[in-house]
């Protein structure tokens, strides 16, 4: 009755011909402890391009996303199998370097997370743990600027980033990725705690930082990610295994403009348009 | 018609509720003041034996009773003992204590908070941290005594093997009395690590942050507080404590200020211990002025402890 998942994939197409791809998963399943959460992901992420993931709650985007940057070795308990290809590595072997691997693939999360500890410092921090040799201050002042804060911090930098208000605090978090000079940036509902006119300076943040960087973020929001992105995947929670456990897969990735207007699958369809999650 | 229904079926029993609140409010008030009487009236009946002899009859002189009093305390200090109460003081046991404070600090601080972060920030989740936990909040409950036992078994006679023995040497005395607190600093500083956020140590480690980056640079500082305020009582506890000291053998007479870790020595309640034991009324005064003596050290420690955390208490928000 269900179309095997290998087909599924690739009913919108293969994505932007042009682009490279930078991180490629390939039947991906994920566990916490005997728990399957996602089932055999395959799935292109496409450089300089915006890639959002969505789907309804619980269906395993943060953990598809905490696996880009190896967060989920902070879970006790949890393991990938399968492939997951980042330039020409597989980040499921053991014997990746989790520690380069994240100042590479850089993260923001839902609740903006500032340090306790100085605007500027929020900044210089990575860049000075990863050894950066360079001029600190015109670092920091470039990362700032590059997340459209600076403007609005530069005659406070040593205040507390505490002190900020929660929209320029989750810039100031982008700010911090960026000094790091990562490859890709993951976002987990990066807009989820803030509000339309914060939230529309992040989105504009993204297209900028697009020319540069890779972005995959997570949103509930699909007008986010209609607005925001070129590729779209969607994720579902599958029907219900025998013994009640509902497990995450992929049942459709293909650009965003053809997602949201002619969606391949019935169950994409209902949970764009509103029916279902 | 069926607003009615509905609101029969909420009979708040209007009394009973108006009164439970102020009751309870009123029993813990009680609680509290139960601690707070105890206290002026323990402080109340060391100041009048201390003021017995030591200051003038005139009450209405208050300002000289002070002043006498201070005095007599800053004779206590000077004085060695002696089996005169006119000349009878504390100066070696406030030395030798002062000591003590010192090795325990350097010792138990960084076994205590090196072995409560390995807990917290490395340990795997198993059977064995299990049991080490265990093991740890039952040793924090275990008598003072016992430690005292197994101090002077250990370090003092090394069970019989002299030539690593300790003897009865500020050593022996401190390592006993940093293996006494070392479950409250443990419990303590993990108590403090736990209060950070794990948002703060994901933030780091996303920037690619090697663990220990992770806890130098944010876990500690941001438990630094918590973690000094635990010690600091940890160590408060520790200068009190006079039954172990009396196992590991600081013995009451010792009649000169220790001059390093390797020697003899005596402690402020070994001393006041010994003082009390005499049958001269007079020597209750000297005792009652060491007990003034201690509280005013043991004060002095909780006030930095205070201060401490009220410095450095504006940790994360969130
Ligand atoms: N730390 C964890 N330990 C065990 N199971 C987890 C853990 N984190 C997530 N899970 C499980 O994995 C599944 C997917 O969770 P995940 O957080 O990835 O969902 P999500 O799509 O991000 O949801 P939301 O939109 O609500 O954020 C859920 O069933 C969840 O219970
Ligand atoms: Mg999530």
């Amino acid at each position: 009755m269900k179309p095997p998942v290998a087909t599924l994939i690739h009913s919108g197409g293969p994505p932007a011909p042009e682009a490279k791809i930078v991180i490629s998963a390939k039947r991906l399943s994920v566990w916490y402890g005997s728990s399957l959460a996602l089932r055999e992901v395959t799935l292109d992420i496409p450089c300089n391009r915006i890639t959002s993931l969505i789907g309804p709650s619980g269906c395993g985007k943060s953990t598809l996303l905490r696996c880009f940057n190896r967060m989920n070795d902070l879970i006790p308990g949890a393991r990938m199998e399968g492939t997951l290809e980042f330039d020409g590595e597989d980040l499921t072997s053991p014997g990746v370097d989790a520690v380069a691997l994240r100042r590479r693939i850089g993260m923001v999360f839902q609740k903006p997370n500032p340090f306790p500890k100085s605007i500027y410092q929020n900044v210089a921090w990575g860049a000075r743990i990863n050894g950066y040799k360079g001029e600190m201050d015109e670092l920091v002042e470039r990362s700032l600027r590059r997340a459209a804060l600076w403007d609005e911090v530069k005659s406070k930098l040593n205040k507390s980033g505490l002190d900020l208000s929660g929209g320029q605090q989750q810039r100031l978090c982008i700010a911090r990725t960026l000094a790091v000079e990562p490859e890709v940036i993951l976002m987990d509902e990066p807009c989820s705690a803030l509000d339309p006119i914060s939230t529309a300076r992040v989105e504009d943040l993204m297209e900028d930082l697009k020319k540069d960087y890779t972005i995959v973020i997570v949103t509930h929001n699909m007008q986010q990610a209609r607005r925001t992105s070129d590729m779209t995947a969607c994720l579902m929670l599958d029907d219900a295994a025998k013994d009640g456990h509902r497990t995450g897969i992929v049942v459709e990735f293909s650009t965003t403009a053809r997602m949201f207007t002619n969606p391949q699958d019935p169950r994409t369809e209902a949970y764009i348009t509103g029916r279902i999650g | 018609m069926s607003t009615p229904a509905t609101s029969s079926m909420y009979e708040p029993k209007r009394l009973g509720r108006r009164l439970a609140g102020p009751i309870f409010g009123a029993l813990c008030l009680f609680a509290t003041l139960i601690g707070v009487v105890v206290l002026a009236v323990l402080l109340g009946s060391v100041f009048a034996l201390v003021t017995r002899y030591a200051t003038s009859e005139n009450w209405s002189s208050w300002l000289a009773n002070v002043g006498g009093l201070s005095s007599y305390l800053g004779n206590l200090l000077s004085r060695l003992q002696s089996s005169d109460p006119e000349s009878a003081g504390f100066r070696a046991g406030v030395f030798g204590s002062l000591w003590l404070l010192g090795m325990v600090t350097l010792f138990s601080i960084p076994v205590g908070v090196g072995a409560a972060v390995y807990l917290e920030e490395y340990a795997p989740a198993g059977r064995l941290k299990q049991l080490i936990q265990i093991n740890i909040a039952n040793l924090a409950g275990v008598p003072s005594i016992v430690y005292g036992i197994l101090g002077l078994a250990f370090f003092v006679r090394a069970f019989g093997w002299e030539k690593v023995a300790l003897g009865p040497t500020l050593w022996a005395g401190s390592l006993t009395l940093s293996l006494l607190i070392l479950p409250t600093i443990v419990i303590a500083t993990r108590e403090a690590l736990r209060t950070v956020p794990n948002s703060l140590r994901q933030a780091a480690v996303a920037l690619g942050a090697t663990r220990w980056q992770v806890i130098r640079d944010h876990v500690l500082p941001s438990s630094i507080p918590g973690i000094l305020t635990g010690t600091i009582l940890a160590l408060s506890r520790a200068i009190g404590e006079t039954a172990p000291l009396l196992m590991v053998e600081a013995a009451g007479s010792i009649l000169r200020v220790p001059r390093g870790p390797g020697d003899r020595y005596t402690a402020l309640p070994v001393e006041i211990y010994s003082y009390a034991k005499q049958p001269e009324a007079e020597f209750q005064t000297v005792a009652a002025g060491g007990i003034l003596l201690l509280l005013a050290l043991l004060l002095t420690m909780n006030s930095i402890a205070i201060v401490i955390r009220n410095r450095y208490g504006r940790g994360p928000r969130n």
